[in-house]
Order: structure tokens, then C-alpha cells, then sequence
């Protein structure tokens, strides 16, 4: 909700609580992004509300000047749902780590997806869980060594945003929580998006997973391991020198060389971001293979869910007429017992 | 009571004189596809027409489509007629009307001696006794003897009936069930018109349907008339219920029915969480079709979604409402703990069934009393209110959304399995054009806070989207005066106390505890919850009708309890708790007030019959001081 008369500066969103993440969280560049973000919406903190779970990144409504509910373990979606239902003309913003929205909570995830309610989910993917000290979450990688598997992790990670797609989420993105012009942008298009929205910010957790993301971060080594897909645009990395290719031999992607006749000439893709089967193989792709960061998947519907339930009411008021309570009741046979 | 003023042998010549009943307990039983429900529907829409009072309640198997003729595919319904007031279906029926062996054989342990037992012949073929698991022809070896047993080839009367109106062979044979319908409501003399009136309306877009089933009901009830069998009639005469307009209701109608006016009153939208779970389902199917009426309905993903979307959307300004079943209930746990800590308003209705775990899902009890008073962790004090009839539902529901924002707190309304689907009449209530008891919300630029607690230790309701106001809630720790996370020891301690004042402080508002029946002082007094209230007050009436010094003591706020209760327990000579578990209010009155509450406790999955509570309120006045 705007409101042209005010100024609004980054600034204006942070709340009086101080801050308690550990020096050098990367939820600090995360809530720096938001705060980016609602200036550029011009967002009226009195009908934003920001939702979260429990976890290092849920504790993030208290460091903003919006309405905020600091709810349980990974049933921010169900409580954020339940707001729209409420109330579906106010900006709802859900926040949570790896493990609040894919372990604990992740049936609710799937669902606030499926059905599509008008909210931004972000999911704070540290690769481990941060409150409770440094145990493996459900997208800690193969072999790692922590406090619950010293032996080293057995099951395979889980993706978020493959996750989302299959959920039938209709706007999947992702960045880095140092991308700190590429977030806020997502952020924006997440917030005007209609419809779920789950953006997945690839966080650093400086205690329990240093340099997680660092493959992807640092500045010589990420023209190599990231590819930041744009609406329209080839899909190229490395500089401009590799794109992604159909593949040949199998239903999948494949990393070409770009030569002096362009990107075209060497097959390279151009990204399509309503189209559902690229966007699931651009979220497949990890190591040796770019990750891919940006909007992978937006095509909205033409009505959000809780728009949907609104407009059936609408829809039954009309056709029974605005009855009250005591037609209701009367609506099954009625006798009269006289004084 | 089912007394019969005249034995049923009284029938008998063709020239009738109907026989005066104070009371009749009629059961239909079949197969789950024999239409038994709908035809119990109707015997009770033209009871109540004929303005007796009346009880129902449908039996049906637990199995969605169970074999047919089997014993556990037998669907039942069971009506209490009477010309005084009742409050319970009946303990043993005067009539069992059986469409195969099946039904004769779940239904025959219940029947009181002389039943008179209306059987299919055509029915009793060796396959279905088979099925049935009767060794023998019951209606041969004896099993029969203490009942008068009629026998009537109903599907093939129906059949021959319905056949005119051009169906198929198999659609006129299922109207067998408004053929028995015809029969009953000319032995027990209630007029056909609304029954016949209902058919026209039910079969409108299959004019072919409607003529078959008219036709069956129509030979049925002239079968009476011109039979040459010594058919038993009967008459029940009116009952005196205060004057009004009545409706049947279901305990379900009436939560929905409740629910709705009570968000209305409070000037709120009403929006309904639920996942289904048996029996608590029913009432999200009717709140779904009252959509027009003002409630939002969201079927959840699980229980939790459920309760967390119903704390959702009261955070957001609305009242949210989930319901559940046992079961159900324990998932909901730790999301009641976080509107504890919210101090949201938030209303539970918990359908209470049989336990532990997912026990006997169709059958009653009332075990859930402790999981909703204390089924939390941490301290976490809210109400706990309980329904005690079907038309009660409507009251409570009301009262449940009254206290919940009013007092910024979760309610938990307990119903059970018994509650939720049995019927009764219910005066409908002149709905006020003006909310009664309207949620006051802060005004653009009041100064207020979240924490600015009243002299009653409640909080202001400040909606997101409430210019101004901005601010963060959380399950975690609260300070006091600021509402920041705060983990200081003298502050929690602090804020446990605010917290367990808030809700004891609801007693101030609700009325004072008094006697259903009897006075403060008698001899014995029967204190009950719940469901438990039907028989209580029939087995209370007729104890004092004879002269016994007992009082009926209904509680319908559980938690907190009312303020003089403890001082009214200690009048009596005797208490007696009887509950459909092993004793858990009796223990919160020993607990409370320190009075030597005893229990009598019934876990079969069924209600008390009100003999049993006659035997124990005599047995205890005999040995009271």
C-alpha cells in the first residue's frame, strides 16, 4: 500500500529493537535488502506484516517497524494464510530458515504454494540449523561433519526451489543475501507478484557454516559457478563466454561455448520465465553446473487464492440474496407451539 | 422415559382404538444403503410437527460402504417420542423396525421386553442369515419370544407400490424405506402431509422418483388402515414446550447456527479453519454452505495449518475458529499455547470421541476434559467452556466467541460424538438487528498500546492495519510494560500471573452456578458436564418425582469455574459425578474445593442410560447421611 505524501527511506522500516544476530550474520545483508525493498514499494508499514517461525531468521519481524507475529516453529505459512484470509488487503511477508520451511514446516510451505496466497516466502537457506547449534538441516550437503551427524550427512539435500515448483508455486526466485542489487529487486517483483511468492536467499551462517555460499560469493570464482537468468535474455555466464544449451543426448541442460557469432549461433537458450520445464531444470542445477540466481519462474494466475474464496462469497451472496441469521434457521421446516 | 401407559398386546381388531402413550422409543435399522437416515429425518420432522418432544440420534456404521448384510454395516436411527419433555433417545426402544438379519441382530440386545420387532420375511433368506451370523432362524429357534414380532414383506409391498411410476425393478425396491415410514406414522398417528410434502420437494428434478417414493409412503401408510394383521396403534399427544417457533436442530446446526450470531454480535467476520476428523467434520460441511451468510471456511492441510490459519486471521481482526476431535486436538496443542501467549482471541470446538489415540471414532465420551484445561505445556491458563444439549450448542458457541474477545483469550468448547449428531427442538431466538456485545478496536491515532492491560488483565485487540500502531507479538517472553522479548526472572514471573489473573477474571463474567433441579442442601446432588445431561436431568426428574431429596448441578463453564460453586458443592450431603470417563471432573472438584465429589464413571463408548443413573442417585440416597 503506498502513501505518496511520505518519504521512504530504508531507514524508516527498522524498528527500536536491537539487533541480535551474531557480528557478520548474513541476515544482516538479508534485512538491509528488505528494508531496500519496502522503500522502493513505498510500503505502508502500518498493513505490512512480516510472519516467521522459529530460528535465527524468524527473529526477523522484530527488527522492522511493521505489524510483525513471531509464531512457532515452522508455522509461519498456516498463520500468514489465515492473516489473508482475515484481511486479504494487506501485504503478508513470510520468513524463514532451511529448517523452519523445509523441515518442521514444510507441509504448510507446500501448501501456501499450492493454493497460491498472496505472500513473499523467503526462505533464509543457511545449510544449517542456527538456533539450536549447528545440527544438519534437511539442505546440508552429502558428508557433512556436524554436532548430529559427526559421521558426516547420509540423505541427499533437498532443493527449495525445485521444492516450489513441484508445490505449484507460480513465482520461484533466488539470490545470495550479499547480492545486495539483485535481492531487493527480487523482493520488489516477489511483493508485486500476485500470488505466492517464494524468493530463496542463499545466507551465511558465519558460526555454524562459514563460507557455504562462498563458491558462489566470491568474486573470481562466481563468474564460473553462478548464472544470473533474465527475463528474455540469453542465458550466459563466465562473462558472457558460456551459455546453456538444450543438451543432446538427454532431457536436460548443457553448458556451451559461446563463439564470435553469439550466444544464438551456439544454441544458447534464451530464458522464458513463464516457462515451467526450464525453470525446474535451471532450479536443478548445482555444481559443476552455474547455479542459477534471478526470477527461474513467474506467470501468475488471474486471482490470488484468497481473492478466489472472496469472490465465491460474492458469488453465493448474490445467488441466495443478502438473507440474515433468521432466514438461515428457516431455512428447514418450522412449526409454531402457541401460548 | 419410555413408559407405555398400555402394553403394546393392546392392538389388535381392525376397528382401532389408538392406545395414549406418554412416550415411545422407535429404532429403524438396515443397511447403510437402505435410506434409514433419511426416513428417521422425516419420522422426526412430522413428530415435531405433531408437537410432541423428541430426541434423535443416527447411528451409522464406521465403514463408508460395508459390505451389505453384514452386522457391521448396520445403520440405525433413533427416535424419542413423548408428550413431556425429554432429553435422551430412549434407553431401550419400544419398536425395532429391521430390514434384514443383520439389523436384527446389533439391534436385539437393546431392546426392552415386549418390543414389538417389525421384520422383512423376504429378508431372512439363508445367504443373509449367513451374513448375519445367526446359526439359526432367529424368528424359528426362540430368539424371538419376548418381543411381538410382526412380519411384513415391506420391500416387495414397496416394490409392488412404486412400480407405477415407471422406475426400475431396484429403485422401487429402495423405497422401501418411505413404505416402514408410512406404516409408523400411521401407527403412531402422525400426519403424512409434511412427510409427503418433503418427497415432492427432495425428488423435484426426477418427477419419476418423487411419484415412486409418494407411492410407497402412501401404501404404507393405507396399509395400516386395511391390513388384516392385529397392527398395534398409538397415539402420543403434545408436549408442553414453551410457545414459539421451533426447528429441529443437530448439536452441529446449532454450533454453526451459534458461531455465526456470535460473530455478528461481537461485529466480526467469522472465519472457519478446520481439517477433517471424524466427528467433528460435520460442521465444517455446514459452515461451508452458509458462505453467504458471513463466514469464510478454509480446509486446512493439517490440524495445525488449521489452528494456526484460525490465529491468523483473529490477529488480522477477525474471530478465528477451528474445530477438531481428540486426536485433532493434541496436534493443536502447541499453537493454543502460542495464543495463550499472544493473548489472542481464538475459539476451539473439540468434538470429543472415544480414546486413546484414534480410539472408537464414531463412538462418545467426554475424556478430553484435562487435555483442554491443562493439555499444554508451560503454564498456559484459557477457557474451557462445555455444551449440554444440541439446541445448547447455539448458546455456547455464542459464549464461547463472547468470552474469547472480550477476554483476549483462546476458548475450548467441548461437544462430543452424542452432541454433534443428535437432533431436538429448538425455539428459534429473535435475532437482535444490532451487535450485542461489539468488539471495540483502537481508533486511528489513540494512544494506546498492545500491553496497556485493562483493570480485568486484558489487552487491546490492535489489528495489523491499524494506523500508528505498529507492533511485534511472539510466543516467546513478554516484558510487561513493553511487550519486547524480555527473559527476566521476576518479569516472567510477572507475566505467568498476569496471564492466569486474566482468565480466572473471566468468572466474574459469566452467571453464578445454580441448580438444574432441587435446591442448595438436598441430600445428594449429581453434578455433570457435557452431553451427560440428558440422562442426568430425566434420571434427577424421575428420582424426584418419587420424592428423592436429590439436585441436578449442570456445569457449562468448565474453566474457570463459577465463583460460588465450591460453596454450593459443600450444601449437599452426597456428590455424585457421573462422566463418560474414569472420573476427571470429579477430580477437578476434589482439587479445586476439597469436597468428596464420587465418581461414576461409564467408558463404552455409549451414553448413560438414564437407569443406570437412577440405580446410582437411589443407590446414594440410600446411604446418604
Amino acid at each position: 500500500m503506498n502513501d505518496s505524501a511520505r518519504m521512504f527511506e530504508p531507514a524508516d522500516y527498522r524498528s527500536d529493537q536491537e539487533v541480535r544476530w551474531c557480528p557478520g550474520c548474513g541476515d544482516y545483508a538479508v534485512l538491509r535488502a528488505v528494508e531496500k525493498a519496502l522503500a522502493e514499494l513505498r510500503a505502508d508499514p502500518d498493513r505490512t506484516v512480516f510472519v516467521s517461525g522459529i530460528g535465527c531468521a524468524a527473529r526477523f519481524p522484530h527488527y522492522l517497524a511493521t505489524y510483525g507475529f513471531h509464531g512457532i516453529h515452522g508455522r509461519a505459512p498456516a498463520i500468514a494464510t489465515g492473516i489473508k484470509l482475515a484481511k486479504p488487503e494487506l501485504d503478508v511477508w513470510v520468513v524463514g530458515g532451511d529448517g523452519d520451511m523445509l523441515a518442521i514446516g514444510t507441509n504448510h510451505l507446500i501448501h501456501a504454494l499450492r493454493r497460491d496466497v498472496d505472500l513473499v516466502i523467503m526462505i533464509l537457506n543457511n545449510e544449517v540449523y542456527g538456533l539450536t547449534k549447528g545440527q544438519a538441516s534437511p539442505t546440508t550437503p552429502l558428508g557433512t561433519r556436524t554436532p548430529s551427524t559427526p559421521l558426516g550427512v547420509v540423505e541427499r539435500p533437498l532443493s527449495a526451489c525445485a521444492l516450489a515448483l513441484a508445490a505449484g508455486a507460480r513465482f520461484v526466485a533466488r539470490a545470495l543475501d550479499v547480492q545486495q542489487k539483485l535481492l531487493p529487486e527480487l523482493l520488489v517483483r516477489a511483493r508485486n507478484h500476485r500470488g505466492a511468492a517464494l524468493v530463496e536467499i542463499l545466507q551465511n551462517c558465519v558460526i555454524y557454516a562459514d563460507g557455504a555460499w562462498s563458491h558462489l560469493s566470491d568474486k573470481t570464482r562466481a563468474p564460473e559457478t553462478r548464472i544470473v537468468v533474465r527475463h528474455g535474455e540469453p542465458l550466459l555466464f563466465a562473462n558472457g563466454r558460456k551459455g546453456l544449451a538444450l543438451a543432446r543426448d538427454r532431457a536436460g541442460l548443457a553448458i556451451v561455448e559461446v563463439g564470435p557469432e553469439g550466444p544464438d549461433a551456439a544454441g544458447v537458450l534464451r530464458h522464458d520465465e513463464r516457462d515451467r520445464t526450464l525453470a525446474a531444470l535451471l532450479a536443478d542445477l548445482a555444481p559443476p553446473m552455474p547455479v542459477a540466481l534471478g526470477v527461474l519462474y513467474a506467470d501468475p494466475a488471474p486471482q490470488s487464492f484468497e481473492r478466489a474464496l472472496r469472490a465465491q462469497e460474492e458469488q453465493a451472496r448474490a445467488r441466495e440474496g443478502a438473507r440474515d441469521l433468521d432466514a438461515l434457521v428457516r431455512r428447514a421446516p418450522t412449526w409454531e407451539v402457541a401460548a | 422415559m419410555a413408559e407405555l401407559e398400555t402394553p403394546l398386546s393392546a392392538g389388535g381388531a381392525p376397528a382401532r382404538t389408538r392406545v395414549r402413550l406418554s412416550s415411545v422409543v422407535v429404532r429403524l435399522s438396515g443397511d447403510s444403503g437402505d435410506g434409514i437416515q433419511v426416513a428417521g429425518g422425516q419420522l422426526a420432522l412430522a413428530t415435531a410437527l405433531s408437537g410432541s418432544d423428541l430426541e434423535t440420534f443416527p447411528d451409522f456404521p464406521a465403514e463408508i460402504r460395508a459390505p451389505s448384510g453384514t452386522t457391521y454395516g448396520v445403520s440405525s436411527f433413533q427416535i424419542h417420542i413423548a408428550d413431556h419433555r425429554v432429553h435422551t433417545v430412549g434407553d431401550r426402544p419400544d419398536v425395532l423396525v429391521a430390514f434384514n438379519p443383520a439389523a436384527l441382530k446389533v439391534n436385539l440386545p437393546d431392546l426392552r421386553e415386549g418390543a414389538l420387532v417389525v421384520l422383512d420375511p423376504d429378508s431372512f433368506g439363508p445367504r443373509a442369515l449367513e451374513r448375519a451370523r445367526f446359526a439359526e432362524d432367529p424368528r424359528r429357534d426362540g430368539t424371538l419370544s419376548r418381543f411381538r414380532v410382526l412380519e411384513i414383506p415391506i420391500e416387495a409391498l414397496a416394490r409392488g407400490a412404486a412400480r407405477g411410476s415407471g422406475v426400475s425393478a431396484r429403485e422401487a425396491g429402495r423405497t422401501k424405506n418411505f413404505w416402514a415410514l408410512g406404516l409408523i406414522l400411521w401407527m403412531y398417528d402422525r400426519d403424512p402431509a409434511p412427510v409427503r410434502a418433503w418427497i415432492a420437494r427432495r425428488f423435484a428434478s426426477d418427477p419419476r422418483l418423487a411419484a415412486a417414493n409418494r407411492a410407497a409412503f402412501d401404501a404404507g401408510y393405507a396399509f395400516g388402515e386395511t391390513s388384516e394383521l392385529a397392527l398395534p396403534t398409538y397415539t402420543v399427544a403434545r408436549a408442553p414446550l414453551p410457545p414459539g417457533t421451533y426447528r429441529t436442530v443437530t448439536g452441529h446446526e446449532a454450533l454453526a447456527f451459534g458461531l455465526l450470531d456470535g460473530a455478528r454480535n461481537a461485529g466480526l467476520e467469522l472465519v472457519f479453519c478446520s481439517y477433517p476428523i471424524t466427528p467433528a467434520s460435520g460442521l465444517l460441511h455446514l459452515l461451508a454452505g452458509m458462505r453467504a451468510y458471513g463466514v469464510t471456511t478454509f480446509q486446512a492441510e493439517d490440524e495445525i495449518a488449521a489452528v494456526c490459519a484460525a490465529i491468523g486471521a483473529s490477529y488480522a481482526g477477525a474471530i478465528g475458529v477451528t474445530a477438531s476431535s481428540g486426536p485433532g486436538m493434541a496436534l493443536k496443542t502447541e499453537a493454543l499455547g502460542l495464543a495463550v501467549a499472544a493473548e489472542l482471541p481464538l475459539v476451539v470446538v473439540d468434538a470429543q470421541r472415544a480414546g486413546p489415540s484414534t480410539g472408537m471414532p464414531t463412538k462418545t465420551e467426554q475424556s478430553d476434559l484435562f487435555q483442554a484445561i491443562w493439555g499444554r505445556n508451560g503454564e498456559t491458563p484459557l477457557v474451557v467452556l462445555a455444551a449440554a444439549t444440541p439446541a445448547d450448542c447455539f448458546a455456547m458457541a455464542r459464549e464461547a466467541i463472547r468470552i474469547a474477545v472480550h477476554h483476549m483469550t483462546p476458548v475450548v468448547l467441548l461437544t462430543d460424538g452424542y452432541l454433534a449428531n443428535a437432533a431436538e427442538p429448538w425455539r428459534l431466538p429473535a435475532f437482535a438487528s444490532e451487535p450485542e456485545f461489539p468488539v471495540r478496536f483502537p481508533s486511528p491515532g489513540e494512544k494506546t498500546s498492545p500491553w496497556a492491560r485493562d483493570a480485568r488483565g486484558v489487552r487491546p485487540w490492535i489489528p495489523p492495519g491499524t494506523p500508528g500502531l505498529a507492533h511485534r507479538i511472539t510466543g516467546l517472553e513478554k516484558d510487561f510494560e513493553t511487550g519486547a522479548i524480555s527473559y527476566d526472572p521476576a518479569n516472567h514471573a510477572r507475566m505467568t500471573e498476569a496471564r492466569r489473573r486474566k482468565v480466572l477474571a473471566v468468572a466474574d463474567d459469566i452467571p453464578e452456578q445454580r441448580c438444574e433441579q432441587g435446591e442448595p442442601g438436598a441430600r445428594l446432588a449429581v453434578v455433570g458436564w457435557g452431553s451427560t445431561y440428558g440422562p442426568i436431568a430425566d434420571a434427577v426428574a424421575e428420582v424426584r418425582a418419587r420424592g428423592g431429596d436429590v439436585a441436578q448441578i449442570h456445569l457449562r463453564y468448565l474453566w474457570p469455574l463459577p465463583r460460588n460453586l465450591g460453596e454450593l458443592l459443600s450444601s449437599f450431603g452426597r456428590i455424585l459425578v457421573p462422566e463418560m470417563n474414569t472420573g476427571q471432573l470429579a477430580a477437578l472438584l476434589r482439587a479445586c474445593f476439597l469436597v468428596p465429589a464420587e465418581s461414576l464413571s461409564k467408558v463404552t463408548g455409549r451414553p448413560f442410560a438414564v437407569r443406570e443413573l437412577v440405580d446410582a442417585i437411589e443407590r446414594g440416597l440410600g446411604e446418604a447421611p
